[in-house]
């Protein structure tokens, strides 16, 4: 155990000696899936919402695809299936993307952490209470400034608990990285099993990485749940 | 009170005798109007909701729209800022009326930047309050003058306290959520709300009628202020005490139609049949 401690111990936590690897990886993966997911998850739940037709069909698609697919296919479709098409291959750019293995990663994570979010964020839109919208319409806000000012503040508070679930779901889904030979905390745990076959103590330090990172960031979401829905206290009891 | 009530008042006579259209006609000659509406039309699928309402309000004038429920007192003051869209009608602001224009499924839909510069001065006041309810009572006030009329942070809250102080709020309220406050001082927040846009009309639509009856009294206290000092407002109401002592102008709706119009002294003498029934169904 000290040994495996003092051969992977890095590793697991910072680096391999090629690069990132172990938590500093997963943390990797994790914060660029939810934020890119999150910028991009705003303007599509706003579509998704949309009282035209044509505006929320395609997202309402996107999400049905990749809320409706195992988070496993899209990663090897991203990081195996793209990449055998000719037209990928033939295209500089995309070949260029491709062939690299975290960016295929990241690619199949941050479209599908988006879609959940779309929805997320699509419900606590249509859970701002109706006269809330008629009033700030009434007092001339509409268009970008409705959005940007009432909608979405008003949204994105009232979406935190199921988020933040959304969140923890997410950190532990970037363990399917490893099959893409990404070195995140997996990939270390099972490196480490196959050199020294003390299977649970490799995984079991994985499993407590894992459980450390969840906790901090349940932590994190306790204190923006206090911050930002103070206002529904009350009605809460 | 304002002048043209008084002359109403002076002269019982004149009021009892003229029929309401012809009344309608002597105010419309009257070259101050402020807000003029005429001849709205509004109907839900098969129901019509209004059937060719027309008012004229004049700088100052408080005008009490009445009836029971389902006579269209709500949905004219709705169509007023076009919360709903009128089937036909014309609403003018000052000699200048908003232009329709005909939209893409055919409805008509009023000409977008017009409609956004009376939105910005008719402030609404709601049944519900409608206050946003993520936003601190500080934030509510200084939303609409900083994002919409673009008045700087500093300018909105100086303006912010100075409203919270004629509703009679205390300044600690204003770092406090819509949830924690009561209904009576939701009501005076939104009310604080409407004044910070420094609107030309206010709209009520029945203010009081979501509170608590022992929290109705403050909130018409603050009503009561902002008439004596003269604002023009427009007001559907079902307090017909309160629409009584403040009212210049009463109508009466009934089944989409103004069916009786005058000054307040029409709640005392109601010329017509429905007028009285209506009011003396009401237990006072």
């Amino acid at each position: 155990m000290i040994e495996l401690i003092q051969q992977y111990g890095l590793a697991y936590l910072f680096t391999d000696g090629q690069g990132f690897s172990g938590v500093a990886m997963t943390l990797w993966l994790f914060i660029i899936s939810v934020t890119l997911g999150f910028f991009l998850s705003i303007p599509l739940a706003i579509a998704r919402v949309s009282e035209h037709f044509w505006v929320r069909w395609p997202v309402e698609l996107y999400t049905y695809l990749f809320r409706g697919t195992p988070l496993y296919i899209q990663l090897l479709i991203c990081y195996t299936g793209l990449y055998s098409l000719q037209v990928v291959q033939d295209n500089a750019m995309l070949n260029q993307f491709l062939r690299n293995a975290l960016n295929c990663t990241l690619l199949a994570f941050v479209l599908n952490t988006c879609a959940y979010t779309v929805e997320i964020f699509a419900g606590a839109i249509r859970n701002i209470p109706h006269g809330e919208i008629e009033a700030a319409r009434a007092y001339g806000l509409h268009g970008w400034r409705l959005n940007m000012f009432v909608v979405i503040p008003a949204a994105l508070r009232r979406s935190l608990p199921a988020y933040s679930n959304e969140m923890i779901l997410m950190l532990h889904a970037t363990s399917l990285a490893f099959t893409a030979t990404v070195a995140d905390i997996l990939k270390i745990a099972r490196d480490a099993n196959a050199e020294t076959f003390l299977t649970f103590q490799a995984f079991g330090i994985a499993a407590l990485l894992y459980m450390l990172l969840s906790f901090a960031l349940v932590g994190l979401f306790r204190l923006a749940e206090h911050r930002w829905m103070r206002f529904l206290a009350p009605t809460r009891g | 009170m304002n002048q043209s009530a008084q002359a109403l008042a002076a002269h019982p006579t004149l009021v009892t005798e003229t029929r309401p259209a012809a009344r309608q006609t002597v105010v419309a000659a009257n070259a101050n109007v402020k807000l003029k509406v005429q001849d709205l039309h509004k109907s839900y699928a098969e129901h019509q909701v209004l059937k060719g309402v027309s008012l004229n309000a004049r700088n100052g004038d408080v005008i009490s729209l009445i009836g029971a429920s389902g006579s269209g007192k709500s949905t004219l003051l709705r169509c007023i800022n076009f919360l709903e869209q009128p089937d036909a009608g014309v609403i003018t602001l000052d000699g200048i009326s908003i232009e329709m224009r005909q939209g893409r499924s055919g409805t008509q839909a009023p000409h977008q930047a017009q409609l956004q510069n009376l939105r910005t001065r008719l402030s609404m006041v709601f049944q519900h309050f409608n206050l946003w309810s993520h936003m601190t009572v500080m934030e509510n006030i200084c939303m609409a003058p900083r994002r919409v009329l673009g008045v700087s942070a500093a300018q909105a809250q100086e303006r912010a306290r100075m409203y919270l102080d004629k509703v009679g709020l205390p300044g600690r309220v204003a770092d406090q959520y819509p949830a924690f406050l009561s209904g009576g001082q939701q009501q005076r927040v939104a009310i604080a709300r409407a004044l910070a846009m420094e609107p030309e009309i206010i709209l009520f639509d029945e203010p009081t009628s979501a509170l608590d009856p022992e929290l109705v009294g403050e909130v018409l206290k603050v009503i009561q202020t902002l008439a004596e000092e003269g604002r023009t407002m427009l007001m559907v109401t079902h307090e017909m005490g309160f629409a009584r002592q403040v009212s210049s102008q009463v109508l009466f709706l009934h089944q989409g139609r103004v069916e009786e119009q005058g000054g307040a002294e029409i709640l005392d003498q109601p010329n017509s049949e429905r007028l009285q029934q209506f009011l003396s169904n009401r237990l006072k």
